[in-house]
């Protein structure tokens, strides 16, 4: 960062009079967050890459041997891998699609003069204020076939939401879009605030539908807020582990996040494991990617 | 002077009482949390009393106890001194290097013929039948049967039930008729189910079930020496087996699809099924009229024998390991001199423990002293077990992903799933370079 884009050290304040110049309080400031970084995260990501091209199990004392790319190459060629990928690909769609719809449906609800505005919207926002494990273990009561009470007040009789491996991947996105809908209604809802007034009342003027009024005026305006929600969405339940091990043990929930879970710390793969979640890693960055390019378009126009 | 005499009196005092307190963490052992590790709880503190070492048992919930003894481990942490292991551990912890060798300690005390046969084999020796031992027979625990006494002497049900099968409704002897039970007693619409077993697919769960079936038809998983899987885990008595286990998931309650000893308790406790399949160390709680409201009509059956007359039970329980990296090996060891007498192996029973000690267990008195210790002792002489190579966690994730499908998704065939199954521990093992 170029200095001269600091804030000059007020020659009145303590740090002053103490004699610490600009630079030490940017070093003070900096250093150990760089430290912290290094050590805990840069340091741990470049050793496992060096991991993943070995076959070290951290549960024996066996020395680690190169094996080049051979963990990618079986990881990529496993198909019960792939059935997680694909696993994964379809909760992120079913969760994130459902949260946006039901989160910015909520926030167009909110975004008018209603009475106890204020007091609704906290309500709104107690799920994800909630810890993922915990949410899973009360929904997991709340969806039993025998004594739970979806069922009850859906009149589904014994139906198995859990059990059920075409419904169960479905009962956890439901859970997700439960929990994470208020995240996308508050950020819809700093969005349309920001809408300026005026364009309705041009648009009622000009006697412009509803509909018009919502593709043209509102849906637009609000993308690009909406569009970071939607990246958090989506790189959250890509990585979705405890919701999903607290709920189901169905080979059809097992998302990428547990079989990754059950290869380093079950099997203790440690060589494998480390390919796989630097491959994972690859894809969230592919992605997470494609979404940014897409933000910076709509922002554009 | 005086004054300062009675200061250093002080101090030499204080120093000693700091020195009894450190002392009075003396030994860890790790187990898993449940009931035994309670009773263990109890009984250490009688050594505690005998010589003045405290020793704590700390505990963590079972789907954490791998993982978490396996960290510390793989850390070469001294928090723990002894560990209650898994039989399927000892490969990976003998390997890794974890577990201190108590060959020597095992022939000195003879303990090859003082512990029930089947539990040296399976908690003590790696590799099989090398002659090194690198643990303790603790805890001895097979699969069992829970049942309801009551449906089953109800003379309504004893007559529709030899009405409609030909024979009296009786605890089962053969897989056939537990199968033919379970159908009987299935009645969806009176909120009465046939049976509960395991479903479970992380970890052990469902191929611990699985197991008993197999193992009873007189299949096997492989050859443990050879490392053979092809035309043993995939033949036909395995495939029936794998078949019969199927059928049985037909005839579990509602939602029976990720369940495991907790379910399986529960399933008799709220009074869902006919008959339930456990642990025999999660018995004691069906036997309490506080967990228990059925407590007066549970009785108890060992797994029934397969369509040849086999019979055997899927192996659980626990040895007892010195962990390498401790700071107290020497007085683990003395612990373990304690532990092994036979009086303290009595009382280990008595307090709920189910010991391995095969003297104890010939005991008319231990064999009457719950209605379900002679079915325990009665299957501790016939049980087998999975795996223990290092690698065993592969092999049951394999397992999982194979078994399940078949068994609660209703894909692809018996002989399908165990034909690759196979596959999946032939490519495993050759990845490990075993039986070449």
């Amino acid at each position: 960062m170029p200095t001269n884009n600091m804030t000059r050290l007020d020659p009145n304040s303590q740090a002053a009079s103490r004699g610490l110049s600009d630079l030490s309080i940017r070093n003070l400031f900096i250093i150990p967050t760089i430290a912290f970084l290094i050590i805990f995260n840069i340091f741990p990501l470049l050793y496992s890459l060096g991991y993943s091209f070995t076959d070290f199990r951290a549960s024996t004392n066996a020395p680690a041997k190169f094996v080049g790319l051979q963990n990618y190459r079986d990881l990529l060629n496993d198909p019960f891998i792939w059935k997680n990928f694909s696993i994964t690909a379809k909760y992120v769609l079913i969760s994130v699609t459902g949260q946006v719809v039901v989160g910015f449906g909520l926030a167009m609800l909110l975004n008018r003069a209603i009475p106890a505005k204020g007091l609704i919207t906290t309500l709104l926002l107690l799920p994800m204020m909630l810890s993922m494990a915990v949410v899973g273990l009360f929904w997991k009561l709340l969806y039993d076939p025998n004594f739970g009470i979806i069922n009850y007040f859906l009149g589904l009789g014994k139906f198995e939401w859990l059990a059920d491996p075409d419904m169960a991947l479905w009962a956890i996105a439901i859970v997700d879009i439960w929990m994470w809908s208020p995240f996308v209604m508050l950020l819809s809802l700093a969005g349309l605030s920001a809408v300026p007034k005026h364009l309705y009342e041009a648009a009622e003027i000009d006697r412009a539908g509803n509909i018009y009024t919502f593709f043209r005026i509102t849906l637009p305006l609000v993308a690009p807020i909406l569009m970071i929600a939607i990246i958090f969405r989506t790189m959250e339940a890509f990585k979705t582990f405890d919701l999903a091990y607290v709920l189901s043990s169905q080979p059809t929930t097992e998302l990428i996040a547990i079989r990754l879970y059950k290869m380093a710390f079950q099997e203790w793969q440690t060589g494998m494991s480390s390919a796989f979640a630097y491959i994972v890693l690859i894809m969230v960055v592919a992605i997470t990617n494609i979404y940014v390019k897409y933000l910076n378009k709509v922002k554009a126009r | 002077m005086k004054r300062k005499l009675s200061g250093m009196l002080a101090g030499a005092a204080l120093s000693a009482l700091m020195a009894t307190s450190a002392a009075a963490e003396d030994l860890v052992i790790f187990w898993a949390e449940w009931d035994p590790a309670n009773f263990l709880q109890e009984l250490v503190n009688e050594y505690e009393e005998e010589t003045g070492i405290s020793v704590t048992v700390e505990t963590t919930p079972w789907a954490d106890f791998q993982t978490k003894a396996f960290t510390e481990f793989n850390a070469r942490g001294s928090a723990y001194d002894m560990i209650v292991g898994d039989s399927q551990w000892l490969g990976a912890a003998s390997e890794g290097g974890h577990y201190v060798d108590l060959t020597d300690f095992f022939k000195e005390h003879n303990l090859g013929e003082v512990m029930a046969p089947a539990t040296v084999k399976y908690y003590a020796e790696y590799p099989g039948n090398s002659g090194k031992y690198w643990a303790i027979p603790a805890e001895g625990d097979a699969v069992g049967w829970s049942y309801r006494k009551d449906w089953f002497e109800d003379p309504a049900e004893m007559e529709a039930f030899k009405a409609k099968y030909g024979y009296d409704l009786a605890p089962p002897k053969t897989w056939a008729e537990l199968t033919d039970i379970a159908e009987f007693f299935h009645r969806p619409d009176e909120d009465r189910y046939g049976i509960a077993i395991y479903t479970d697919n992380s970890y052990d769960a469902m191929v611990m079930g699985v197991e008993n079936a197999i193992f009873s038809y007189g299949a096997e998983l492989g050859n443990f020496e050879t490392y053979e899987v092809d035309g043993y885990v995939n033949s036909d008595k395995a495939v029936a087996a794998l078949e019969n286990y199927k059928k049985l998931y037909s005839y579990t309650p509602p939602g029976w699809a990720k369940t495991f000893f907790v379910e399986n308790n529960q399933a008799i406790t709220e009074g869902l099924v006919a008959m339930s399949m456990n642990y025999f160390a999660f018995f004691p709680a069906l036997l309490n009229e506080a967990t228990n409201p059925h407590a007066a009509h549970t009785g108890f059956f060992a797994n029934p024998a397969g369509p040849d007359g086999d019979q055997f039970a899927a192996l659980g329980g626990q040895g007892i390991s010195v962990v390498k990296y401790s700071e107290n090996q020497d007085m683990a060891m003395d612990f373990l001199e304690w532990f092994i007498k036979d009086e303290t192996q009595k009382r280990w029973a008595e307090l709920g423990g189910y010991t391995a000690s095969a003297a104890v267990l010939e005991s008319d008195e231990f064999r009457q002293a719950t209605p379900y210790n002679e079915a325990f002792y009665q299957t501790m002489f016939k049980v087998k077990d999975f795996w223990a190579v290092p690698e065993f966690a592969e092999l049951l994730t394999s397992a999982n992903q194979r078994l399940y499908p078949f068994i609660v998704g209703d894909e692809g065939t018996a002989k399908e799933t165990l034909d690759a199954l196979a596959a999946d521990w032939e490519a495993t093992f050759k990845k490990y370079g075993r039986g070449q």
